[in-house]
């Protein structure tokens, strides 16, 4: 790998945005194409972000300031791709939301820029969302992911309740359902018929991958 | 009642109530409203879970105001009416502690990423902890209570905010260590401490949580890093789970677990011991037999 890439990714891994979108300008100015930075520098990149949050070694500030980085170099990468006639490969499209009822945010809007960063669409709905308007952006957008997180022990009993609006819409078939929050787990999924759970960002990114199989 | 400094200097230890929200949801709370919307109308509801704190041995019941800001209370349509949701809630705990108990002004997070991680700057967050805070002093609280902060610089805030509003209330301050025995922002208990010591709050610690065992750890650092501060122990009741049959989430401490941590917490330097989420009065009366 280039020398610029490893730079690049070493940014991307401590969040320094500035000078991540200069290395991803560099990058193209030597003739790297747009999508070799992304798939080798910037991909990587996060994944090990990801791993050190895993581990303890990572917080939340360091995800968000990761995500950043790789935005900021994104928006260098995105012109160049529109030039070329060429795409990121998008892995899926996820409408994700925090269930009516509920105004916890945070944990959510993590989940967000975890899997734009790892290569999906993300339709954000934001808090307080009525199971009608899951089934909504899952029609227009054509989702195949649908995300739900709920914060209190209350609130996640509505988490089921867009799962049946699914059901009742016929979207159930086509779209893959999981959720997270504080109180939920993995048994709630299971109850409630979700097809995941996930305790936090980085794992959301790596049970999404695994229920689209990419 | 003498005053709750002096108390938390010369003892005993203070029993702090348990969860509110629960409680309330038990008692007919509907499923996403707040229970600072919910109050106003339903005073006495509030009224009986501060009092069956009381019955089980709390000396300190923390006002129903977690959600008492501004930023958190907008979402309800109820931004306007912080001063007096605080005032009213505040009038509520005092009714029910009929001067036996201290009544804590409890001030929670924003629910917000403060700059540079979000777009709510740190000067914005002081005036609306400032807000919050004026209205629960103004209605008589004993103490503010700012709790579950996970980001240094929003308790930083909310401390400064507090000064702005009541430059001589007492101040109580507590962070939730739920990550690799850090906050999910990443502060350790030692960096916490440190950065309270220097604030000169009156009492500080660990409430909510991932685990006891977790609080524990968290509160030890904290002595060790501060032990002369009388430290504050308000941990949940174990994890939750979810009861498949009866449909709703448990939490695995039983009232005498907690009052094992309990005496465990006094070990380390605590002086306020009480109970987070999936607590009741059953989880503080055993911490009352346990440390009174």
């Amino acid at each position: 790998m280039s020398e610029i890439l490893k730079q690049l990714q070493e940014v991307v891994i401590v969040g320094e945005a500035d000078q991540a979108q200069e290395l991803a300008a560099q990058a193209l100015e030597a003739d790297i194409a747009p999508l070799t930075v992304i798939e080798d520098a910037l991909n990587p990149g996060m994944e090990i972000v990801g791993d050190r949050y895993e581990c303890g070694d990572y917080f939340i500030p360091d995800l968000v300031m990761a995500a950043e980085a790789m935005k900021a170099a994104m928006r260098v990468l995105d012109p160049a791709l529109t030039a070329r006639q060429e795409q990121r490969h998008v892995l899926g499209t996820v409408v994700i939301g925090t269930i009516e009822g509920d105004i916890h945010e945070i944990g959510k809007s993590l989940v967000g820029t975890m899997l734009s960063a790892a290569g999906f669409q993300v339709h954000d709905l934001g808090v307080d969302v009525p199971p009608v308007e899951f089934v909504k952006q899952v029609q227009e957008t054509e989702a195949n992911v649908v995300g739900i997180s709920a914060l209190l022990t209350t609130t996640m009993l509505n988490q089921e309740a867009v799962i049946e609006a699914l059901e009742e819409a016929g979207l159930r078939e086509q779209v893959k359902v999981i959720i997270g929050g504080a109180p939920t787990g993995p048994e709630w999924a299971q109850t409630i018929g979700a097809d995941a759970y996930a305790e936090n960002a980085n794992e959301a990114v790596e049970r999404v991958k695994e229920l689209l199989g990419v | 009642m003498e005053d709750i400094l002096s108390r938390l200097k010369n003892g005993p230890v203070i029993v702090a109530d348990g969860a509110m929200g629960t409680m309330l949801q038990a008692a007919g709370l509907p499923t996403g409203m707040s229970p600072e919307g919910w109050l106003l109308e339903n005073p006495k509801p509030v009224r009986d879970v501060h009092q069956a704190y009381i019955e089980a041995g709390a000396n300190m019941i923390l006002s129903c105001t977690f959600g008492g800001t501004r930023v958190r209370l907008e979402h309800g349509g109820l931004a306007e009416r912080v001063s007096e949701i605080n005032r009213r809630a505040v009038e509520i705990a005092r009714e029910a502690a009929a001067g036996s108990a201290y009544v804590a002004g409890d001030i929670g997070p924003l629910g917000q990423l403060l700059a540079p991680l979000g777009r709510f700057t740190y000067e914005q967050a002081v005036e609306v902890f400032a807000e919050q805070a004026r209205a629960l002093v103004d209605a008589g609280v004993d103490v503010l209570y700012i709790e579950t902060m996970s980001d240094l610089n929003e308790m930083r805030a909310a401390i400064q905010g507090a000064r702005q509003a009541a430059p001589r209330a007492s101040i109580f301050a507590t962070f939730s260590f739920d990550r690799h025995g850090r906050t999910n922002m990443g502060v350790h208990p030692k960096q916490a401490a440190e950065t309270l010591l220097s604030l000169r709050v009156d009492a500080f610690g660990a409430n909510c949580g991932a685990t006891l065992e977790m609080t524990e750890g968290a509160v030890a650092e904290m002595h060790e890093a501060a032990p002369h501060t009388p430290l504050i122990a308000k941990p949940n009741a174990g994890k939750p789970h979810m009861d498949i049959e009866q449909r709703e989430v448990v939490y695995d401490a039983a009232p005498e677990d907690m009052a094992e941590y309990a005496r465990r917490f006094v070990a380390l330097g605590a002086r306020v011991i009480g109970g987070c989420c999936g607590s009741n009065p059953a989880h503080i009366a055993a911490i009352a037999r346990a440390v009174t």
